[in-house]
């Protein structure tokens, strides 16, 4: 039994997931230690197993080996509603047929039962995210910004520790990009929670991330501050990655 | 080809459609409603020969006609379908949820493929394996006699219709159901894992909105089928107790010779299913299509012990519910003298003449709904559609449902005064069977495709268009992977119906025209009951193959890749 340093909010010890059933059986195999209260991009080309390892700290995967422990506790046998998660998603985060203060108060109380208290707790974090006087409205009314948002305000009346978001900005044009970013950044600031933010944009990485994780082929390749990734020009695929950005920018 | 043409030649293909639907069943009607007043072709049917030219003398109408009679078996005929509706319904929602909920065991595709059978099976053998469990010698009563009870369950009458339309509709509502359940995106299973919803959270907040969206279209097929029940009314209803509209009419033209009464039943039956629709149509919300990302569903709810037992329990009981009937089928069927019936000539010829029909009225009703429903999408989807797109979806709607406002029964009595004049109506009888088939098929085949061509065209359209692909590569590229599964799928069903229907076939059968379930019925009728259970076994492993064909294919394409 490792003891777990107090900085450390995840660790992926030795965890391989195996994929018996794809063209070629493939398995996957990540060993980390993710610091708390900071934001760590997870990136690396398409099929490297960015989401996999999302969904081994949400519980939506269990791992065929290794361990994944959660702030200190090892998280196997807990299941996804208990861990200290919040996830967002690219997309259908919100229930289309329930408006938006339900669809945040189900982050409160998953049968629905509100008091005075927990409205006024939606009304806040609706305003938190610049969407104040939203909550009668349905999400297909919404933009996929204002969608991504209101997800981001159920993630806040949660309040768990941690945040994991996989590809939360794909869907949206880069002014949003820029925005909701921002939006993030300055929630990461002001509740210190630990993100785990999986892209495939180098530029998340340069405006969000303090480090950086780049999975290759289903291996944690590199994992170092974000500053350090960004001026890399090796190994190649590092370099094909943030040339894509360059190119962007 | 330019998009352009495609749509051009759609549109025209669709309109076609539509017109041609409208003319078949409305010239049954014309011919029907000027025999009623005595000035059609009918004024000379008495100078007929065949065997049911005395169906169509005294052409008298009347107001004596709308008897207690006719409006006792008008209620019974609503409360029948009433009371089927629910109860299937009520079946299906727990079976559909459990099959929604465990998405990996053993045998799951089977019992999925069983749920699929009923709808495939023809009514008549349906009714022979359910007298064989339910009724007065069957199991049911077997288990009940070792109990020392005096065999309790009487399935002739109101119960044996419930149990026959519950045996049908019950696995139709499930796989309705199922599909709609199956669309919901995978990212919405995961959330409320996150956020920890429980079962009933999961009910109300996710499968529920799903489902009461369904329901109404659902509810209103199954009303709409068993308001129209011919088949099973005339084999389990056990007298004119227990008769709807449908059989009323039937017996009506051909045992007590009274057209007028038959029209009489018939215009209460179209103002009934009028009713019906246009409510439904009222109460029918917009299917909104959600835009799914395809992520694979994968569930972490429900894994308690009691859950899983909970939901093994439903789907068993569903399982032998829908198994049992065919089971019996099947080992009637084995018992009886197979080797006569596989060298009878008869038989050779009913199967020949069953196949043809089913082939080419299955055929065409897919192709009519294909191309009416895409063109449908394509009027909807333009900018600002016109009030041509609105007459011609409100159409599709009614042209498509017109066979269960119109039952086949009247149809056919409409086409067969209409054909008198050009000689012997046997010549026809092909032809009148096939398209009343056709038109039979379409409100299923609609159903199935309706939803799948609007995902379809959500998800493919705007991007074929732009990149200019159209014509017969389209076609291959994009709308065959895409829409394969769903036409194949109605193929089989379309295909299934027919070969089993004995409605249509029954006014126009004759020594030159029979079908197999015509030969079934008229062989259970002269009490041949072995021939019976071996025709019944034969047609029923017919309309089983066809059915698994649809779905087997995709299921090697599946593996495959």
């Amino acid at each position: 039994m490792t003891t777990v340093a107090p900085t450390i909010a995840i660790r992926l010890d030795n965890v391989a997931v195996r994929f018996p059933g794809h063209p070629v059986p493939r398995t996957l195999l990540f060993d980390a230690a993710i610091e708390r209260g900071r934001i760590t991009a997870v990136t690396g080309a398409s099929g490297s197993g960015k989401s996999t390892l999302l969904n081994l700290v949400a519980g939506f995967e269990t791992p065929d080996a290794g361990r994944v422990s959660i702030l200190g506790a090892d998280a196997t046998p807990i299941p996804p509603a208990l861990r200290p998660v919040s996830v967002i998603f690219q997309e259908h985060n919100l229930f289309a047929h329930l408006d938006i203060a339900t669809n945040i108060g189900l982050g409160i109380s998953p049968a629905l039962t509100l008091d005075g208290n927990d409205r006024a707790r939606i009304e806040q974090a609706l305003e938190d995210v610049g969407l104040a006087g939203f909550e009668r409205r349905l999400p297909p009314t919404l933009s996929g910004g204002e969608r991504q948002r209101v997800a981001l305000a159920r993630a806040l009346v949660r309040r768990r520790p941690i945040l994991l978001l996989d590809e939360p900005f794909a869907a949206l044009d880069p002014g949003l990009r820029q925005e909701m970013g921002d939006l993030l950044a300055a929630l990461q600031a002001k509740e210190a929670s630990t993100i785990l933010l999986v892209t495939h944009h180098a530029d998340d990485v340069r405006r969000l991330a303090d480090r950086v994780l780049f999975l290759d082929d289903g291996r944690v390749a590199l994992h170092e501050e974000a500053e350090a990734f960004l001026r890399r020009s090796e190994p190649a695929v590092v370099a094909r990655f943030l040339g894509a950005m360059s190119k962007g920018a | 080809m330019p998009a352009a043409r495609d749509r051009r030649l759609t549109r025209t293909l669709g309109v076609a459609g539509i017109l041609g639907i409208a003319l078949f069943v409305g010239a049954a009607i014309l011919a029907l409603a000027l025999a009623a007043t005595g000035e059609g072709p009918a004024a000379g049917a008495g100078a007929g020969a065949g065997a049911t030219s005395g169906v169509f003398d005294a052409p008298v109408f009347d107001a004596y006609v709308f008897d207690a009679y006719v409006w006792r078996v008008a209620r019974f005929t609503l409360i029948q379908a009433g009371l089927s509706t629910l109860l299937s319904i009520a079946f299906a929602i727990p079976v559909a949820l459990a099959l929604a909920r465990r998405r990996r065991f053993p045998g799951r595709i089977w019992i999925i493929r069983l749920m699929a059978l009923p709808l495939g099976l023809p009514a008549l053998v349906a009714a022979l394996g359910i007298v064989g469990i339910w009724g007065r010698q069957g199991v049911v009563n077997d288990v009940f006699a070792l109990l020392d009870l005096d065999r309790p369950v009487a399935i002739y009458g109101l119960a044996g219709i419930l149990v026959a339309h519950v045996f049908f509709n019950m696995p139709l509502a499930v796989r309705l159901l199922l599909s709609g359940l199956e669309r919901i995106p995978g990212e919405y299973w995961l959330v409320s894992a996150n956020l920890g919803l429980s079962g009933l959270s999961l009910f109300r907040f996710i499968a529920w909105p799903v489902i009461r969206g369904l329901l109404s279209g659902i509810a209103g097929l199954i009303f709409m089928l068993c308001a129209t029940s011919f088949t099973l009314v005339l084999t389990l209803g056990g007298g004119p107790a227990a008769s709807t509209l449908e059989v009323a009419i039937y017996q009506a033209l051909r045992f007590d010779f009274d057209p007028p009464r038959a029209i009489a039943l018939s215009a209460l039956q179209i103002a009934v299913t009028a009713v019906l629709l246009l409510v439904l149509r009222w109460m029918t919300p917009p299917a909104t299509e959600g835009f799914t990302t395809g992520r694979p569903v994968r569930r972490f709810d429900g894994r308690s012990r009691s859950a899983i037992l909970a939901d093994g329990l439903v789907i068993a009981l569903a399982a032998l519910f829908v198994a049992a009937p065919l089971a019996s089928v099947l080992v009637s069927g084995l018992a009886s003298d197979l080797a006569k019936l596989a060298s009878d000539a008869q038989v050779h010829r009913a199967l020949v003449t069953s196949l043809g029909i089913a082939a080419v009225s299955a055929a065409l009703s897919v192709a009519l709904a294909t191309v009416m429903l895409t063109t449908r999408q394509i009027l909807l989807s333009q900018r600002r559609p016109g009030r041509f797109a609105h007459l011609f979806s409100g159409s599709v709607a009614a042209g498509t449902s017109l066979v269960l406002l119109v039952p086949p029964v009247v149809i056919g009595a409409g086409w067969f005064l209409l054909l008198r004049p050009f000689g012997d109506v046997a010549r026809f009888a092909p032809a009148v069977v096939t398209l009343i088939n056709t038109l039979m098929a379409l409100p299923f085949v609609t159903r199935v495709l309706a939803t799948a061509i609007a995902t379809h065209a959500a998800r493919t359209g705007r991007l074929t268009t732009s990149l200019g692909i159209s014509g017969w590569s389209r076609i291959v590229l994009i709308d065959w992977p895409g829409l394969r599964r769903p036409l194949l799928m109605a193929l089989s069903f379309a295909a299934a119906l027919s070969l089993g229907d004995l409605g249509a076939v029954a006014l126009f059968g004759s020594q030159d025209t029979v079908t197999l379930p015509y030969l079934l019925y008229s062989r259970m009728g002269s009490y041949r009951t072995t021939d019976a259970a071996g025709l019944a076994l034969l047609l029923g492993i017919v309309c089983v193959a066809l059915t698994i064909l649809g779905t087997a294919r995709e299921n090697l394409r599946e593996r495959a890749s």
